[in-house]
């Protein structure tokens, strides 16, 4: 069995990482864009030679440009190469979809080194280029993702349309194709119960919020993602701005809700966070949504100067790491969901045990 | 293997359903299970965006039953020449089959468009490759709003310069 230090050492990506600007609130940013070969069906309807054309153009496209920065320690892996296990993981990470993984024929994904980068190919669409930063850095991954588009678009031919834009295979995306969205850390706003309050706020200016596994999921560990709706009709730009003035204005709400909790009830506060640290270097029973909400308090624990000595990314790294697929990896064999919750609870335990480790 | 209800399109969902102690074994692509109403194990609990979408697409206005009635055998007659997609299936599996699609369906694209984004136009980014023209034409644009303002200050000099790189462009666009 792996060393969990070295298994830390390999789980992690740049994003997990933490940091960037306003990370005690902003876990990371994320654009991703779409774009379809002209002339070639969609994946939903590609025949598998038209969607193993695919693929071979895209390849040939990122072998000519593998001296680009974020190409050069990349590498084109194809999706029927990998194990189930392999591929949750790589879904836990947020670096593919859990299409990609399951549904998709003839799929593949071109990865980063530092993991920052992901296109996927034979997704819903044919391309679906993302770029993952650590903390509020909308307009950089906004950026990078625009530079790797042109990059590719010097030798791959894409449908566009000049009325609707870039065709996409979902309506919903076309025109832009661009959906950019911020995973935020909102435990106070949630404690005050104002999230009810700003949510529908955010869906009247065209935005969506959602829980962090996608649409329809729970909001686990007061982790919340939120994203542009509209794609036709307004420059990228204009949405990347859009997006990070809400943001902003979320982040102050959410910076003064937690003033408030903290002048208001500060040996309460104090109590809920101690509480679920000790629950998680303690316990030795532990399902995922509590595992999720203890790691939330923690986390804003640390980021209100309450508890000293444990680093802020620790909720950004067991977030995934506590999935079941990590789980299994790092146990290096199947467990069931019993199975799960006690390698979970063993899990939390040593890491934090590290943490302490390294105090001392 | 293919679809064995359209024989058309490679088969994307296998199984199995027993009914009253008969066995079917089930082959089928996306678009025919979608047809056919066949419940997908895997899917019964996922509420997709393609399906709240075929929700509204589904909204053509039943003025009166006859008008409905040829407006459904519109939808069911248009169908991309390029894919072989039919409108109908469209509405149902909420997904465009090519870029042709766009064209096929145009018009009946337009209101849906109008209700998820609240606009029907581009103005974003345009490829290189593919967008050329469309790049010309806003180059067009930019300088002749640069040339009002020019002659409004009456820098004529400037002005006869954006003159001539507005004339280059036409003729480009022209030829």
């Amino acid at each position: 069995m792996l060393s969990l230090q070295r298994f830390i050492q390999s789980a992690m990506s740049e994003w997990m990482r933490g940091g960037g600007p306003q990370s005690d609130i902003v876990i990371s940013s994320r654009v991703r864009i779409a774009r379809n070969l002209a002339g070639l069906p969609f994946p939903m309807l590609a025949t598998a030679s038209q969607s193993e054309e695919v693929v071979r153009r895209v390849e040939e496209a990122f072998q000519e440009e593998k001296e680009q920065p974020y190409f050069r320690d990349a590498e084109l892996i194809r999706m029927d190469t990998l194990d189930d296990l392999q591929k949750r993981v790589l879904v836990e990470k947020h670096l593919i979809s859990p299409h990609l993984a399951e549904e998709s024929r003839h799929g593949a994904v071109i990865l980063s080194g530092n993991e920052a980068v992901s296109i996927m190919v034979n997704e819903e669409d044919h391309l679906r280029i993302q770029c993952l930063f650590p903390g509020f850095q909308l307009k950089q991954a906004w950026r990078l993702a625009d530079h790797i588009d042109d990059t590719l678009e010097r030798h791959l031919s894409y449908a566009f349309d000049e009325q609707c834009g870039f065709l996409t295979s979902c309506p919903t995306n076309v025109g832009t194709a661009i959906r950019a969205s911020v995973m935020l850390h909102l435990p106070a706003l949630a404690m005050t119960q104002q999230l009810n309050r700003l949510f529908p706020a955010i869906a009247q200016v065209g935005l969506a919020v959602r829980g962090i596994y996608g649409e329809g999921s729970e909001a686990l560990g007061n982790l919340y993602q939120v994203s542009n709706q509209v794609t036709l009709g307004q420059e990228e730009e204009e949405i990347i701005d859009n997006l990070v003035s809400v943001v902003g204005q979320i982040i102050d709400q959410e910076q003064t809700a937690r003033r408030r909790l903290l002048e208001s009830s500060p040996i309460q506060l104090e109590d809920r966070v101690h509480r679920s640290y000790g629950i998680l270097a303690h316990a030795r029973v532990m399902d995922s949504k509590e595992a999720m909400q203890r790691l939330s308090d923690v986390r804003l624990g640390i980021d209100l100067g309450l508890i000293k000595g444990v680093s802020a990314t620790v909720l950004n790294e067991l977030m995934v790491m506590t999935q079941p697929g990590f789980l299994q990896q790092y146990a290096g064999q199947r467990l069931d969901p019993g199975e799960r919750d006690i390698r979970r609870a063993v899990l939390i335990r040593e890491r934090l045990a590290i943490e302490h480790d390294d105090e001392n | 293997m293919l679809c064995q209800e359209c024989g058309k399109r490679p088969a994307t969902l296998h199984y199995t359903k027993i009914v009253n102690g008969e066995k079917t074994e089930l082959h089928l692509c996306e678009v025919c299970a979608q047809e056919k109403g066949e419940q997908i194990p895997m899917m019964e609990n996922g509420f997709s965006i393609h399906q709240l979408l075929s929700g509204l697409l589904n909204f053509d206005a039943p003025y009166t039953e006859g008008e409905q009635a040829k407006q459904t055998v519109q939808s069911s007659a248009l169908r991309c020449p390029t894919c072989g997609l039919t409108y109908t299936q469209f509405t149902k599996i909420g997904r465009l089959g090519c870029s042709d699609c766009y064209k096929a369906f145009g018009e009946r694209l337009i209101p849906l468009f109008r209700r998820v984004h609240g606009s029907t136009g581009h103005r974003g980014k345009v490829p290189e490759r593919t967008g050329g023209r469309l790049k010309i034409r806003r180059e067009i644009e930019q300088l002749k709003e640069q040339l009002k303002q020019c002659v409004a200050r009456e820098a004529f000099e400037e002005a006869a310069r954006l003159r001539d790189r507005i004339r280059a462009l036409q003729r480009k666009l022209e030829g």
